[in-house]
């Protein structure tokens, strides 16, 4: 119990550090590079929580695919890797004032909802997330939400495709 | 575990790419500010499966993993065409619909 928690605050701090990497870094590949810590650090939260499958498929196409289709969008439009201008516009202060006052309120508001209520860690969390149960609860519980999400996923891929075509 | 270590976490890291949203210049920039606010909503659907013990919430964060797949395509493939004919990807020079 004690492990985990030390663990949930290591990755927690690590993921919030690289997050704020990731929309402060005046390096392009370099937020990449920390959204791949945040990215990575989630899949591990995911770990703690029993959801071994949901952690995988984080890794596999978060880390694998988006990660490296960011990579070739950076490479193609040849965003500055070093910074001629600055990557941030002039309403950063405003942006700043927002999203602190809406963290704000999302954290008072969750804290005073939730409480300290505990999720407990237990074998039947273990089955709750494992590959065979995810798996029968995706092609049997939710068959046509998957099959809507394939061909959303063939109709973005021929988009993509016409979309970026030279013609 | 606390659920709201998981659910501050969350809220952290969309607020997070709020920011990057409304504060970045770099298109591609934008898109990865809006993968930090989709990852932190996976991360409340996985902790609010624990804490019911329901399998539901891993099901959908697996449909917001795929629909983030396809987010992220369409809108590099948008970015490269604005790239192709505005030779920018900077979202502050591209306001050709300004009057």
């Amino acid at each position: 119990m004690i492990a985990q928690q030390v663990a949930f605050w290591i990755i927690a701090v690590a993921m919030a550090l690289a997050a704020i990497g990731v929309v402060r870094s005046q390096n392009v590949v370099h937020a990449a590079l920390y959204l791949v810590v945040v990215l990575a650090g989630a899949a591990a939260q995911f770990i703690l929580v029993a959801s071994e499958f949901v952690a995988w498929v984080q890794v596999l196409i978060y880390i694998g695919a988006i990660v490296i289709l960011f990579l070739f969008g950076i490479m193609l439009t040849r965003a500055p890797m070093r910074s001629e201008g600055s990557l941030d516009n002039s309403q950063r202060w405003a942006a700043a004032v927002v999203s602190l006052f809406l963290f704000g309120v999302l954290a008072a508001l969750l804290i005073n909802a939730y409480g300290s209520k505990e999720i407990t860690l237990d074998n039947k969390l273990v089955v709750v997330g494992n590959t065979d149960t995810v798996g029968t609860a995706m092609f049997h519980d939710y068959l046509v939400p998957f099959e809507v999400v394939s061909l959303l996923l063939l109709a973005a891929l021929i988009g993509a495709v016409v979309i970026a075509r030279r013609d | 575990m606390t659920l709201n270590y998981y659910l501050v976490l969350s809220a952290f890291l969309f607020c997070t790419g709020i920011y990057g949203v409304l504060a970045r210049k770099n298109a591609v920039l934008v898109l990865m500010s809006i993968e930090l606010m989709l990852n932190a909503v996976n991360i409340n659907l996985i902790a609010f499966s624990a804490f019911n013990h329901s399998v539901s919430g891993a099901v959908f964060a697996l449909f917001v993993i795929t629909i983030a797949a396809a987010e992220v395509g369409i809108g590099l493939a948008i970015v490269l065409l604005i790239y192709r004919n505005e030779h920018t990807a900077d979202l502050d020079e591209v306001d050709e619909l300004k009057g």
